[in-house]
């Protein structure tokens, strides 16, 4: 019956829910990173970026860290930045 | 060759102190000479859930202030002719013990027993650096919530930064009906997580809270299904080979038919 329940309904599993939280809430713990500290990040980012190219300030700035796999493959963490950019040439001022 | 095991999880109430009984009972069944050692000073507590709290004369702070030779501190638990316990004190505080001293007490500690089990406070200052300094090896203790698997994540990382190596993990308080909900996270879910052998897995169990409210540790009641699931971590210890218990077996065939006649 709880198959059945599961199968129709679209709610996804607590069990699950709490799986993918944990693991997100990890990789901020590991990295030992909060959301603040990413946020001061991603400004200081752009920032420096800003100073050598044109950056779509509109398109905004996608920054995190999540997990990949090194030559050994062993999880290790990451930081991504997804900078979109109009112009790979600053224009002159 | 004696070990030194600090029992820790971070979060409090998983079960730490109900695995040390647990596991100082079953080894010393198993004829190994145990000792307990309760390092969560100011909030005594393995006493009473070893049914012991009546004999209590010297603790842990009279050993190592030099008020009574450890031999004296020692409550010998007489159903189990191997069994000891070193009470903490209730009335002073976790500062009252430096990690050297510690290390000095399990030194002394090893020399007797085969085993020496500590079982480490709830949080993550002193009184848990007081716990692991003198251990060897750590067992993590979770239960498949959040709450308490992010702080066992972070105790993993202090025990390495502390240099306790390959901690081993004991899943508490797993209810099977909710796992097969999907309702519960598995132990594949926690594991996958935290990256760390699995010691054991323990259902959730009524018999537990009774043997507590008795003072009877559950490893030595063969009816209790959570007293199995420490039967089987204690042989694992002492170095066999034991496949983790079927959970399910209390929706076993046997059980349907206990709760036909039960409904009727």
């Amino acid at each position: 019956m709880d198959f059945l329940k599961n199968f129709f309904s679209r709610k996804p599993q607590s069990g699950n829910v709490a799986k993918d939280r944990l693991k997100l809430v990890l990789i901020h713990d590991r990295a030992n990173c909060n959301t603040d500290l990413l946020e001061m990040m991603k400004n200081d980012i752009m920032q420096v970026i800003a100073k050598y190219m044109d950056i779509d300030e509109a398109a905004g700035m996608d920054i995190n860290i999540s997990q990949t796999t090194d030559d050994d493959n062993k999880t290790v963490p990451v930081l991504y930045a997804n900078i979109p950019i109009k112009n790979l040439r600053k224009k002159k001022q | 060759m004696s070990e030194v095991f600090v029992i820790t999880s971070g979060k409090g109430g998983v079960g730490k102190t109900t695995t040390t009984a647990n596991l100082g009972a079953g080894l010393a069944i198993m004829e190994k000479k145990v000792v307990l050692v309760d390092a969560d000073i100011g909030l005594r507590n393995l006493d009473v859930v070893m049914g012991l709290e009546n004999r209590i004369v010297f603790d842990m702070i009279d050993v190592i202030e030099g008020n009574c030779r450890l031999k004296q501190a020692l409550i010998k638990d007489k159903r189990y002719p191997t069994l000891h316990l070193l009470p903490s004190a209730q009335t002073k505080d976790k500062d009252a013990v430096s990690p050297e001293q510690m290390k000095k007490l399990c030194a002394e500690l090893r020399e007797e027993f085969d085993y020496v089990i500590i079982d480490c406070p709830a949080g993550i200052e002193q009184g848990f650096k007081n716990a692991i300094a003198g251990a060897d090896k750590a067992i993590v203790v979770t239960t498949p919530e959040i709450s308490a698997v992010r702080d066992a994540d972070r105790i993993i990382g202090l025990l390495e930064a502390n240099e306790i190596r390959d901690p081993l993990l004991i899943l508490n308080r797993i209810r099977v009906n909710m796992v097969k909900r999907g309702d519960m996270m598995t132990l594949e879910d926690v594991t996958e997580v935290l990256a760390i052998d699995v010691l054991g897995i323990v259902p959730d169990d009524e018999s537990i809270v009774v043997s507590t409210n008795k003072g009877e540790p559950a490893v030595a009641d063969k009816s209790s299904f959570a007293g199995q699931a420490f039967r089987d971590i204690c042989r694992r210890i002492n170095g066999e080979t034991v496949p983790l218990m079927d959970l399910d077996q209390q929706n076993g065939f046997m059980s349907k038919i206990k709760k036909m006649f039960v409904r009727g």
